[in-house]
């Protein structure tokens, strides 16, 4: 497009100069190449992939019932993570003292304490909590009771510990993302009678959503993979379980590595699909960000490419020093 | 402008305010009358843009106290022990007293996330719970009022700052806003485009707006309002008709003007 863009301009004395020589390209591009052809060959002829196991479970049916459960895993985790993570970043910036150091406590217990542990504790939670009831404290007298096992299955505890752990990480990149919020938008928000809660949601939120989206994504493609470690609770038809299950019945662990790594990068794949996707919407109105307070709508040329890379670089250095603060 | 009824907007009395131990305004009296501009003057750091925010409540008042059309703004008077105290106003109050009041910032603080239309309808329908079609409507008329016609459907870093600054007043406007405050609305701007946005505050004043400006813009003031204050290092120097800018009573002022214009 910048191409066609500069085609179309009548430039008097245009300047057709040859480039400068890179030598760079080339040689990388042999090395690498050498390099991924000795390789593809050594992943094909090495007998011990056993390609042709591999091909005979990849859609295996405990398999596929295992990306079923790794996906209901990571989505519902995520979706109860991130709703609890705003909670905790608006309670974190609340004036009330209480909701602070709550928000405090929640973070520094769930980040401080290994996921392993946590999964263990949800599984046992059965043992420590056996019935929940509704009644009179410190009385006999109960209305309702239910075993807490019969709620709180291997399946919710998965989901349980899983989310609570990740809304701890979840709410301090939530926390950034607001922070990172011009002031101005609030002060010209509360200008307009708009209450605390309505700004945050129409206002602050959406913006700090594309802040935020990338390295929550991030954490998704990262939860994924946990998901293999539910195992603790025990929680055993998800995707690793199922494909190490069957490689230890047939005592071939290779090839069964490679049908989880398939799938796991396949569903990663995607994943990154919908992030960019997600990426485009919530970064609307911020295409093109002009570096100066002047910019011309009827102006489409070859500086606004350099602001378009500009803020590509600035948007990318964002969600890296997040990533890092994460 | 119109001076048929001789109703006081706002009324600042010993206004104080201080960040920390740094004292900014020490003292502020200044009463701006129903349907007038006044036009706040001075250099940087004399506190003419904290006194414009302590108006809309962005800033809480050190001491001293502000009303808006004869209403306490900010606090309320309590007996408590039988004594009179003033108590801090909660959130929905305070939103309630600002709707009397439109502002205008220098760096626009326009949603970047929206366009210039729903930048314009966000507060009608999520503050006044209008319908969207009666918001549009409404949007739509002031929109075209500041000249933005066709423009509807950009997103700010799509507009001029000249533009950009004209949906900010017209988003403002969209609230009904009885009294308009512009905190250096033509600051941030390129020296071209200064003049768009003069001309529709120009037209706003000449429909009876109650306007408070804090501004460099001489011109515009010795043009359009009723009334000049002079502020520096806290206090007002110096305050009267449109001509105290031609001949300033106080050395002060005078050097402050030799330095603009």
């Amino acid at each position: 497009m910048k191409q066609e863009e500069q085609k179309t301009l009548q430039i008097p004395n245009k300047i057709n100069a040859l480039p400068v020589r890179r030598p760079g390209p080339i040689i990388a591009g042999v090395i690498v190449g050498i390099l991924a052809c000795l390789f593809v060959g050594w992943v094909i002829t090495n007998p011990r992939f056993e390609w042709n196991i591999v091909w005979k479970y990849l859609f295996n049916e405990n398999v596929i019932a295992g990306i079923w459960w790794t996906l209901c895993l990571t989505a519902l985790s995520m979706i109860i993570a991130i709703i609890l993570s705003i909670i905790l970043a608006m309670m974190r910036q609340s004036t009330n003292p209480v909701l602070r150091s709550v928000s405090w406590f929640y973070i520094w217990f769930f980040r401080g304490t290994p996921i392993y542990t946590q999964l263990v504790f949800w599984g046992l939670f059965s043992v420590l909590v056996p019935k929940f009831s509704i009644g009179i404290p410190f009385t006999n007298v109960e209305f309702w009771s239910i075993n807490s096992a019969d709620v709180i299955n291997a399946f919710y505890a998965a989901v349980i510990g899983l989310a609570l752990n990740e809304a701890a990480y979840l709410s301090e990149i939530v926390r950034a993302g607001i922070e990172a919020v011009d002031n101005g938008q609030e002060e010209a928000a509360k200008a307009l009678g708009m209450s605390h809660a309505k700004m945050m949601r129409r206002i602050i939120l959406p913006q700090a959503m594309r802040i935020i989206v990338p390295p929550i994504s991030n954490e998704v493609i990262s939860m994924l993979k946990t998901t293999s470690l539910v195992m603790a609770v025990p929680f055993t038809l998800d995707l690793q379980f199922a494909s190490n299950a069957i490689a230890n019945r047939i005592y071939k662990p290779i090839p069964l590595l490679l049908v989880a790594s398939f799938w796991y990068l396949l569903i990663t794949t995607i994943l990154m699909i919908i992030q960019s996707q997600l990426e485009r919407y919530f970064g609307k109105g911020f295409e093109s960000q002009p570096l100066s307070s002047k910019i011309d709508t009827d102006r489409t040329s070859i500086d606004s490419y350099n602001v378009k890379e500009q803020s590509e670089i600035n948007k990318k250095n964002d969600a890296r020093l997040l990533g890092l603060n994460a | 402008m119109t001076q048929e009824n001789n109703q006081i907007a706002v009324k600042a009395v010993e206004v104080h305010k201080a960040f920390g131990n740094l004292h900014v305004l020490k003292g502020v009296n200044l009463e701006v009358e129903s349907g007038s501009v006044t036009v706040i003057l001075g250099p940087s750091g004399s506190g003419k843009s904290t006194f414009l925010r302590l108006i809309n409540q962005l800033e809480t008042l050190t001491g001293g106290s502000i009303y808006i059309q004869g209403e306490l703004i900010g606090f309320k008077h309590v007996q408590k022990n039988g004594e009179d105290m003033l108590q801090t106003l909660s959130d929905k109050e305070v939103a309630r007293q600002r709707e009397k009041l439109g502002m205008v910032f220098q760096r626009f603080n326009l949603f970047p996330h929206m366009t210039a239309l729903e930048n314009v309808m966000e507060s009608p329908v999520h503050v006044l719970h209008m319908s969207k079609s009666e918001a549009k409507e409404i949007a739509t008329r002031e929109l075209e009022r500041v000249g933005l016609q066709g423009r509807f459907d950009h997103y700010p870093n799509q507009l001029s700052g000249g533009q950009q600054q004209r949906v900010a007043i017209a988003r403002a406007l969209a609230m009904k806003p009885e009294i308009m405050l512009f905190d250096e609305p033509t600051s941030a701007l390129d020296p071209e485009l200064v003049g768009e946005v003069l001309n529709v505050m120009r037209t706003l004043a000449k429909a009876g707006m109650t306007m408070i400006v804090v501004t460099h813009e001489i011109g515009f003031a010795r043009e359009v309002a009723d009334q000049v204050v002079f502020m520096d290092k806290g206090v007002v120097v110096e305050k009267g008709g449109a001509d105290i800018i031609d001949h300033p009573q106080t050395e002060r002022f005078q050097e402050f003007l030799n330095n603009v214009l």
